[in-house]
């Protein structure tokens, strides 16, 4: 239903929905801190839960990391079509 | 021999470093900062070897307090050997920091922890084939259970006796960061003045890492700086490819040495996880969780303490006053009240304090802490904190000296010292006690009702405290919140004792020092030059403090009772009792007697006083301690002292003015 292409910021993903990391933006703790943590442009991410305006929890390389939802936001991602 | 232990948080590094060293271990500071620094030493076959536990960093740039620490130490300490604590379990982003120590060039172990959680959740990892892929040594280890222990010190007995392998070069980067990295080392002179391995100084500065550029720019010639500069802006992406090029090489080395035979399947923690994650069912079990370690503080803590208080403190005071008759009265009431009354009071509160931090320890060790953190972030968030200050805080309402202590788990520094900062704000148990005797004397049946609303107006002080205090002292400061979810582990006992053993400890150095300074302080200032209080100094300076004191419609007296709240807050009660003289005659006469002294409107404006006044002698020794700054310290007490007096003048002025309780 959706164009799997679509780039959309981390944080619109829904639960059980992947995506691959694009670009990330904010200061330069925060990046560096995210890529330390595996969140490298071209890794694939899955949303593990996503509840209105909290933080998010992502399954990133077999760990899981918490975001704050503005975090979340400065992640893009390029949506992927449910696995089936 | 020095051995330095490097590793991420969560991969099971203390437990490592406990079983190395055992008890022969010493906790300090790093010089000059309040991260915690452990060293050890272990001696075996006329070798001794002095271990180090660096602070637990996921990477070696300087983003963080933990990481320049450790990264510090290792370029400039240069350590003999660096043991690698990398996790069987999540294996690919432990594979980061080993890559970033290869180019670091260290001589290094790996020491592949967690093999069982890794086999229990269907990942098999192959030591030997990671050890031919990395070119280091490499062992399996259990740490919890000790496995493995004995080889790893084996391994590091074996490279003391000159088995030493030279470091092998770092891993690669990736064809275009290798070019970018060649044509940085052409534009800077042959010769450079700098405390750090050459082309790791040169990714770093790639990477923008602040204080590698500082040490940099002041060491080459401006024009060179110069072009520098614009060649690292044109190239503002390449910290993304350098981290990028680390994982590269860490999936490549991932993908050779783990076989997944088993699909992925649900494991306990992650059913635990759907309650424990929850917005709702978290929080609800987080709220249990908290009632359950304050049931236990005030059900087994409290009545040890209550124990200790009749029978050691007051006993021995009683009998000190006895031995020591025939001795001048001042002497005898500085041992009995100022030492053992303050300092032996103090001291009291360690059964509730241990059981307080075994239970946080263990909460932690178990993994739960950042679930907690996860849960209440949604509300932190909106008083400019985040998840993780919510813990200690909460902690506060017990007593705000765990609080300002907890704060230790909360990262990174602004957040810690915003947390810290706000902390004595937080009603403690202590202060309760007060509010609800004046409550209860100036509003009979609407006594909860003020009460309440007092507390939420404290809440709300608080709330604005935290906010005004990142937005502006810390303002730009990023406190971000991304944070590891680890996997649940059984808790290793020995971590945990010891974890507990260390607070409890500095709890009661705490005690023996400043705490010991304040409470004779106190006492100096209410018994000379007179021992009854109302010549005392005190006396004197609560006087003093009348004209301001008349702006909230109070006297002297309860301006004298204010101070000596800075000992402990429930002593506001007892100093009335003396002053008004219905100390033998309890709590009904004093309220009696409180009537007659100030009208309502002032005792609401005295609560609010009182609720916000600076914090107690032992929550300012605290945050001493854990600001290591007197400047800090200087300012919660300043800014609650000026917040104290403007509320209280507002509340008791604003109830003139409408004619209300006056």
């Amino acid at each position: 239903m959706r164009a799997d292409d679509q780039v959309v910021p981390l944080g619109m993903l829904r639960p059980g929905e992947t995506g691959i990391v694009v670009d990330l933006s904010g200061g330069r703790g925060f990046v560096a801190r995210c890529l330390a943590l595996g969140c490298t442009p071209g890794t694939r991410l899955r949303m593990e839960r996503n509840v209105s305006r909290g933080p998010v929890i992502v399954l990133v390389r077999g760990t899981r990391l918490a975001l704050g939802r503005g975090e979340s936001m400065r992640l893009r991602v390029k949506r992927q079509e449910d696995e089936a | 021999m020095t051995v330095a232990l490097a590793g991420a948080p969560n991969t099971g590094k203390s437990t490592v470093f406990n079983a190395l060293t055992g008890l022969r271990q010493h906790v300090g500071n790093w010089p000059g900062k309040t991260v915690e620094k452990k060293t050890g030493t272990y001696q075996r076959n006329g070798h001794v070897f002095s271990f180090v536990d660096l602070p637990g960093s996921y990477s070696l740039s300087a983003h963080s307090l933990e990481e320049e620490i450790a990264r510090d130490f290792l370029v400039r300490e240069r350590p003999d050997l660096v043991v690698a604590i990398a996790d069987a379990s999540s294996l690919e982003r432990s594979l980061y920091l080993v890559c970033e120590l290869l180019e670091i060039g260290v001589p290094l172990v790996v020491a592949l922890n967690m093999m069982d959680v890794a086999q229990n959740s269907g990942l098999e990892v192959d030591a030997e084939a990671l050890e031919k892929a990395l070119g280091v040594p490499v062992i399996a280890m259990v740490a919890r259970s000790g496995q493995g222990i004995s080889r790893l010190l084996e391994t590091i007995e074996a490279i003391a006796e000159g088995e030493m392998r030279a470091p092998i070069p770092g891993p690669r980067l990736g064809a275009a960061m290798e070019e970018l990295v060649a044509r940085l080392d052409a534009m800077l002179p042959a010769e450079l003045d700098v405390p750090y391995p050459r082309r790791w100084a040169l990714v770093k500065l790639l990477e923008g890492d602040p204080p590698i550029r500082r040490t940099l720019e002041s060491v080459v010639a401006a024009e060179v700086w110069e072009r520098l500069e614009s060649v690292l802006h044109q190239h503002e992406q390449a910290m993304l490819e350098i981290a990028s090029g680390r994982y590269d090489w860490a999936t490549e080395a991932y993908r050779r040495v783990v076989i997944r035979p088993r699909g992925e399947r649900l494991s306990l923690g992650q059913r635990a996880d759907r309650l424990l994650t929850h917005p709702l069912g978290g929080l609800v079990a987080f709220l249990a969780m908290v009632f359950g370690v304050y049931w236990l503080m005030f059900n087994v803590g409290a009545p040890v303490q209550g124990w200790l208080d009749d029978n050691m403190v007051a006993r021995s005071a009683n009998a000190l006053e006895n031995a020591l008759q025939g001795w001048p009265n001042w002497s005898t009431s500085l041992l009995a009240n100022g030492l053992i009354g303050g300092v032996g009071l103090v001291l009291t509160f360690i059964p509730i304090l241990a059981i307080l931090f075994l239970a946080l320890a263990i909460l932690e060790d178990v993994g739960y802490m950042a679930r907690a953190a996860f849960v209440m972030d949604r509300f932190m968030h909106l008083i400019g904190l985040r998840g993780q200050s919510f813990l200690p805080l909460f902690l506060g309402w017990g007593c705000n000296v765990p609080a300002v202590m907890g704060s230790r788990i909360v990262q990174p520094r602004a957040a810690r010292l915003t947390t810290i900062l706000v902390a004595p704000l937080v009603p403690c148990a202590a202060r309760m006690v007060v509010i609800a005797l004046f409550t209860a004397a100036f509003f009979g049946g609407a006594a909860i009702l003020v009460s309440w609303s007092m507390v939420m107006m404290n809440l709300a002080v608080l709330a604005l405290a935290a906010l005004l205090i990142s937005r502006f002292i810390f303002r730009g400061q990023e406190s971000s919140f991304v944070m590891e979810i680890p996997r649940y582990h059984v808790p290793n006992i020995r971590t945990v004792l010891l974890a507990t053993g260390e607070r409890v400890r500095r709890f009661a150095v705490l005690a023996g020092t400043v705490i010991l300074i304040m409470s004779l302080a106190v006492w100096a200032l209410s018994t000379f030059p007179s021992n009854d209080i109302e010549h005392s100094a005190l006396g004197y300076i609560g006087r003093g403090l009348a004209p301001i004191g008349g702006l909230m419609g109070l006297d002297w007296r309860m301006m004298v009772a204010l101070l000596t709240s800075f000992v402990a807050k429930e002593q506001t009660i007892a100093t009335l009792g003396v002053i008004l003289g219905t100390g033998e005659r309890g709590d009904a006469a004093l309220k009696a007697s409180l009537g007659d002294i100030m009208v309502p409107a002032a005792a609401v404006s005295f609560i609010a006083l009182q609720m916000l006044f600076v914090p107690c002698a032992a929550s300012v020794a605290a945050i001493r301690q854990e600001t290591r700054s007197w400047r800090w310290t200087g300012f919660a007490v300043g800014y609650m002292l000026a917040i104290s007096f403007v509320v209280a003048i507002v509340i008791y002025q604003a109830a003139r003015l409408f004619g209300l309780g006056v």
